[in-house]
This record gives C-alpha cells, sequence and structure tokens, in this order.
C-alpha cells in the first residue's frame, strides 16, 4: 500500500512536488529563524549581563533610579560588609563590584602638555586580585588586541578604536580626568598597557578598564561600589532564582524610605530585558504555532487544489468500493510521507543557512554607530538541540493538517451520484 | 556755576531716563528706565576691571554637603585664575581660563590638562555652577539685549524685571531673567535659560554691602534646576576690586608654582 502511495508521488510530481517544496521553505525559515533569534537575543543577555546587570545587581536606589549617568556619588558604601551578607545569604551567587564611571583621558605630549584628549566610559574591575573571574567573564583575555591585561596598580586598557583614535602607543601615559563620589574633580594618571575590543559598539566607543582598586582610589570611593554584580556559580541565568533572591533581599532592607539603601534586581528587571527574555522563552512555542497555523492554511489550499485536480481519481476509487476511509487515510499517509521529505529537506536547509550566520555572522556594527544597547556589532544565529525539531515537526503536522481538513469533502461524495459524476 | 551744572544734568539725565523712547526696553513700565541703562549699571556694579576674591562654595549634595575654598584672580570679562585651598584633596589644583580655554592643573598627577568647548559647561567640583558661570565675568550690555517687563518685590526689594536675550548663539545661556533693586541697582535675583527657553539655573543674591561706589552680593546661592540637591551656596570671604593683578599670573606656568 505504502509502496503504491510513493510511487503514485513520484510519478505525479504535481502531487508532491510543491506541497514539499512549500513545507521545505517553511521549515528551513523557522529553523533559521529560531536559530538567528535565538542566537541574537542570547548573545545580548549574555553581554547585558556580563557588562552591565549581572544576573542580579545590588546599587543604591537612588542609584538605580540614575542609572544611565553612572552617579557614582550615589555609589554603595560599606561594600566590604554587605558583599560577606551577601554571600552568606546567597551562596549560590558571587557578588562582585563594579564602579561605572565617564571622564576624560588626555593624553600629554613630550612637555606634559594635553596633545588628545576623549570622553571614555570606564568600568572599574577587580582585575588584580589572585582568583578573580572577572577577566573570564567578560573574556577580557580573548578581547585584547594589543598589548596585554593590567599586571600591576595603575595599569589600563582601552578599546582599540580609541587607541587609534588617540593615537596612543602601548605603555604611554594618560591621565583620566573625572569627578569624585564626593563631586570633587580629580586626576589620575595610568598607563595604557592594552588595547581591546569586545565586539559590542557601546564598549569598543570608549571603553577604559582598570583595576577596581585604582578606580577606588582615583574616584575617592574608600570601600565603595557603584554595583555589585552577582552571578550564578553555574554561569547560567535562573530567572526565577534571581527574582526570589531581590524580593528577598529587598524584603529585609532596614529602611526602605533611605534612598540609599541597597536595591537587588534581577537580570529581567533591567534594561528592559523582561521583554526579550519572554519572547526567548517563548519563541520555540511562537514560531511552531505561527508555522502550524500558516502552513496549514498554506498546505490546506494546497490540497483543496489537488483535491479539485484528483476530483475524478477519488471518484472512480469510491465508484470502485474503496471505502472513503480508506481513500481518506491513504491522502493522509501521502501527506505525511510529503511533509516528512519536506521537513527533512527543510531542516537541513535551515541548519546549513543557521550554521554559515553562527560562524561568520552579520555585521551590524555601522548601524550601531552611537547605540547605547549592549548588543553585540557582529550578531551570529546559534543552532540548539531545539532546532533540529523546531521546523520538522510543525512541517509533518501541517501537512497532515491541511489534508485532512480538504480530505473532509471525500466523505461528502454520494455514491449514487459516481457515475452520474464520471460521465460527465 | 558747577553746582547748577549738576543740577542741569541731573535733571536732564532724570528728564531723559523716564522719557526715552521704549526702544530696546519695548513696552516698559511706566517710570521705568532704559534696559539698557539699567544693564549697563548692573554691569558697573557687578563687573570689575581685575578683581581678587576668596570664596567658600558649600555644595549641597544628595548625601550632605561640603565646602570648597578657593582664592581667584580676574581680568576682564574671560581671564581668570583660581587655586583651591581646601579640602585637603583638592588642594592645590589650579585653573586657568584664557578665553574659551581652560587648564586644570593637578598637584596629584603634575598634569595640567585643556578643557574647551562643552567641557567648559560642566560642573565644578561637583557644584551647580560650571567652569563658565565661575571664571566668567560677563559684561552683560554687551552680550544681551534687555527689556524691562515689569516690577516685583523681592524680599523687601523693589526691583525691575528684566527680559534679556543674548545677541549671538554662542553663549552659555541664550536668555536670562533679572531682577533688579531699583534702588542698588544690582541683581537679586537671576534665572538663566537654554536657547529653547527651558530654565537652566537660578540664583539668589544676598548679603550686600557696598564695597567703594557698587553694591556687591557676599553670597549667592546658584541652583542647577537639572540636578537634585539643594544647590551651591558661594560665599565672598574676601572681595577686592580693581586690584593690581601681575600679568605672569594668567599664565600656564603659574599653574606649576
Amino acid at each position: 500500500m505504502i509502496r503504491f502511495l510513493l510511487k503514485g508521488l513520484l510519478r505525479d510530481r504535481s502531487r508532491s512536488l510543491f506541497p514539499a517544496l512549500v513545507v521545505t521553505m517553511g521549515v528551513a525559515l523557522t529553523v533559521l529563524l529560531q536559530s538567528w533569534m535565538g542566537g541574537v537575543m542570547g548573545d545580548m543577555i549574555r553581554s547585558n549581563a556580563a557588562f552591565a546587570t549581572g544576573h542580579v545587581k545590588v546599587t543604591t536606589w537612588a542609584f538605580a533610579e540614575n542609572e544611565a549617568q553612572n552617579p557614582t556619588d550615589l555609589a554603595l558604601l560599606g561594600v566590604g560588609d554587605l558583599l560577606s551578607t551577601l554571600h552568606e545569604r546567597y551562596p549560590e551567587v558571587e557578588f562582585v563590584p563594579r564602579i561605572r564611571f565617564g571622564g576624560l583621558l588626555d593624553i600629554p605630549d613630550e612637555q606634559g602638555e594635553t596633545r588628545e584628549q576623549a570622553p571614555v566610559a570606564g568600568q572599574g574591575i577587580d582585575l588584580l586580585s589572585p582568583g578573580t573571574t572577572e577577566i573570564a567573564r567578560l573574556n577580557i583575555g580573548n578581547s585584547i588586541v594589543r598589548g596585554r591585561l593590567p599586571q600591576k596598580p595603575g595599569e589600563a586598557l582601552i578599546s582599540d578604536d580609541l587607541a587609534h583614535k588617540l593615537d596612543i602607543a602601548l605603555g604611554s601615559p594618560a591621565t583620566l580626568l573625572s569627578s569624585t563620589m564626593h563631586g570633587g574633580m580629580t586626576m589620575h594618571n595610568f598607563t595604557i598597557v592594552g588595547t581591546v575590543r569586545f565586539g559590542i559598539a557601546a564598549m569598543d566607543r570608549g571603553a577604559m578598564l582598570a583595576d577596581i582598586a585604582d578606580i577606588r582610589q582615583a574616584l575617592d570611593m574608600d570601600d565603595a561600589a557603584g554595583e555589585l554584580l552577582g552571578y550564578f556559580r553555574d554561569g547560567q541565568y535562573h530567572d526565577a532564582e534571581a527574582v526570589r533572591i531581590a524580593r528577598e533581599f529587598n524584603a529585609n532592607v532596614d529602611d526602605p524610605d533611605d534612598e540609599f539603601v541597597p536595591l537587588a534586581r534581577a537580570l529581567r528587571d533591567q534594561n528592559d530585558l523582561a521583554e526579550y527574555l519572554a519572547v526567548a522563552r517563548h519563541m520555540a512555542a511562537i514560531l511552531s504555532t505561527v508555522f502550524v497555523l500558516v502552513m496549514s492554511a498554506v498546505l490546506w489550499n494546497l490540497a483543496l487544489i489537488g483535491g479539485l485536480r484528483r476530483y475524478g481519481e477519488v471518484g472512480v476509487r469510491l465508484a470502485m468500493g474503496e471505502e472513503k476511509g480508506h481513500v481518506y487515510r491513504s491522502l493522509l499517509i501521502e501527506s505525511v510521507a510529503i511533509g516528512l521529505v519536506g521537513s527533512t529537506i527543510g531542516t537541513g536547509i535551515g541548519l546549513g543557512l543557521a550554521w554559515y550566520l553562527q560562524v561568520h555572522g552579520l555585521d551590524i556594527g555601522a548601524m550601531m554607530e552611537n547605540s547605547s544597547m549592549m548588543l553585540p556589532s557582529v550578531m551570529r544565529a546559534r543552532i540548539t538541540p531545539q532546532s533540529f525539531y523546531i521546523g520538522f515537526i510543525p512541517g509533518v503536522l501541517s501537512t497532515a493538517l491541511g489534508t485532512a481538513l480538504s480530505g473532509i469533502g471525500i466523505y461528502r461524495r454520494q455514491t449514487a451520484q459516481l457515475f452520474k459524476e464520471l460521465e460527465t | 556755576m558747577k553746582a547748577q551744572l549738576v543740577l542741569a544734568l541731573a535733571t536732564f539725565a532724570s528728564v531723559g531716563w523716564a522719557q526715552v523712547p521704549a526702544g530696546e526696553s519695548g513696552s516698559k513700565p511706566q517710570g521705568a528706565p532704559t534696559a539698557r541703562l539699567l544693564l549697563e549699571q548692573v554691569d558697573a556694579n557687578m563687573a570689575a576691571e581685575s578683581r581678587i576674591t576668596t570664596a567658600q562654595m558649600i555644595i549641597h549634595g544628595r548625601r550632605g554637603a561640603r565646602t570648597v575654598e578657593s582664592k581667584s584672580w580676574s581680568r576682564g570679562a574671560d581671564t581668570g585664575f583660581t587655586e583651591y585651598l581646601a579640602p585637603a584633596r583638592e588642594k592645590g589644583t589650579k585653573m586657568l581660563k584664557l578665553g574659551d580655554r581652560l587648564w586644570v592643573y593637578s598637584p596629584a598627577t603634575d598634569r595640567t590638562i585643556q578643557l574647551s568647548g562643552h567641557m567648559l559647561r560642566q560642573s565644578v567640583m561637583g557644584s551647580d555652577l560650571s567652569y563658565e558661570d565661575m571664571m566668567d565675568d560677563p559684561r552683560l550690555a554687551q552680550i544681551y539685549t534687555a527689556q524691562v517687563t515689569g516690577t516685583e518685590t523681592v524680599g523687601d526689594r523693589p526691583c525691575w524685571v528684566l527680559q534679556l536675550t543674548a545677541k549671538e548663539e554662542d553663549v552659555a545661556y541664550q536668555s536670562r531673567k533679572l531682577w533688579v533693586d531699583k534702588e542698588r541697582v544690582v541683581p537679586v535675583r537671576e534665572e538663566l535659560f537654554a536657547k529653547r527657553g527651558k530654565l537652566l539655573k537660578r540664583i539668589e543674591l544676598r548679603d550686600f554691602r557696598k564695597t567703594g561706589e557698587r553694591w556687591y552680593p557676599m553670597r549667592m546661592t546658584f541652583k542647577d534646576v537639572l540636578k537634585r540637591g539643594k544647590g551651591t551656596e558661594l560665599v565672598l570671604k574676601e572681595i577686592e576690586f580693581d586690584a593690581k593683578v601681575p600679568r605672569h599670573i594668567f599664565s600656564k606656568a603659574a599653574l606649576r608654582r
């Protein structure tokens, strides 16, 4: 029976080729879209977590309100004690202090006068403590374009683009002009020992990275930090757990009316990431539903047209005594076969395209020049186990569903009128 | 004869004062002097050829107040030199302003850094004053056209209200509103606006003292309305007008001394 049906499919291309092509295209697009969106959103969430939000972030309430301005004057104080409390209460999370600051980086000439200067968006990070996890977390080692990591106090990294703009050689002195956390003006000398490129436009434009101890000294922030970023020790973001930690921590705050008490926020509650997380989480369901609905409608339509074309054939089969249910089932088997072939080829093509975009990516750097979003300037797809079935199952289902809907007409045929119909 | 001449001149001046056509002053209130004349008198009180001041700046931030002390020397509208005396972290920091350029020297780094352009509009030491506010001594009559728009009483002082509009676009504040004490002809309140009419700063001037022929405020409160906080008080401890200021002080070499 199946062999008979397959022969029919192969010999009558109008019955198989076009539906299979439609399924192939639909499945390929679904796989590509899922891999692309998954890759882009995953990268965005990872970049945000690493550079800006952590999995959980603790700042003062006042700092959280004005976060975009990097208000060092609203920083957390007594950070040593706060870190101990956090690690004691939430051992599954590693909290690290960071200071984000703005300023002017001034490059002197031989006489010590200003030769070049440019605004910088800096981060004070734990770069020098033995066993620091920050270098790996921010992938700084692999992001170095020239030079090396800071190895002693007073050394700093700047973005490679900024280094070219300032025409600065490695080992050159540079002075950071900024504000202390008390509002005073501060100048601090650094030696630039390396340049970095993270592939994130917002960072690569004018980033400066220095050890947090140096930044504390420069900005007069003894035992203070702009923010404490918490990362789950397994490196993965656990949304429900992060939200629970933030709620529990905030519930234990001493004086909620004091704008300088610490406030914990999960990643989802920062940088409008909740929507992205929701889309990322429900993406498979959304894609599958849309795919099945749209493809079913298309294939239903195709099957109806096919049904009209095969009106005579079905009539003859019924007239010869074949049961309606048998005819209906045979059409379903045909469609499942078409769905399987189309879905297999479509998944293969989709994975191939996704792999290309995973390896080579799409450079949107030119569009991101003035962006402050933590978005990679090269966007990449990411193939996950889900990519292998996200299009395949809906591909087969929609073909079968389309045929099932159009095939209902078989049951409306009146046996008594078959010969009359066939005579015409 | 001399007394008669003075009296005649005074009479002519007062008639002229009351009867000048609206001109710049537009529809000025009855009896109001011309806005230009008022502005020139304000300048005569507030501006000086040279000045040496010792001041205390009390900056009321969100976490508390802190005090910065400085000594400044200025000459003309846009030449100035300031040395910070306290607190310890800021002590020895010096600033030199020549025209639209400003150099800052920090003893901790032994570096002199030049600031220009928009950087001059940044806050000085976290205060509500910008570098331009701090170091410029503008001649308002040269920069703005004025209009007397009404009269108001500020505190117990009857004032003219002046609306100033910049003659050119390249100024820190495109327009200003001044409340000028009718008797002393000094501003007691100022509002500074951006190009599109947005209020940027509010200044209250108090504790007027007569120094020679001029009245001068010894205490000013600056409030940057775009910043939270209670503003910055500038208290003048000492002030000397038209003092002899050595030329060499307005040089980059003086920063390192």
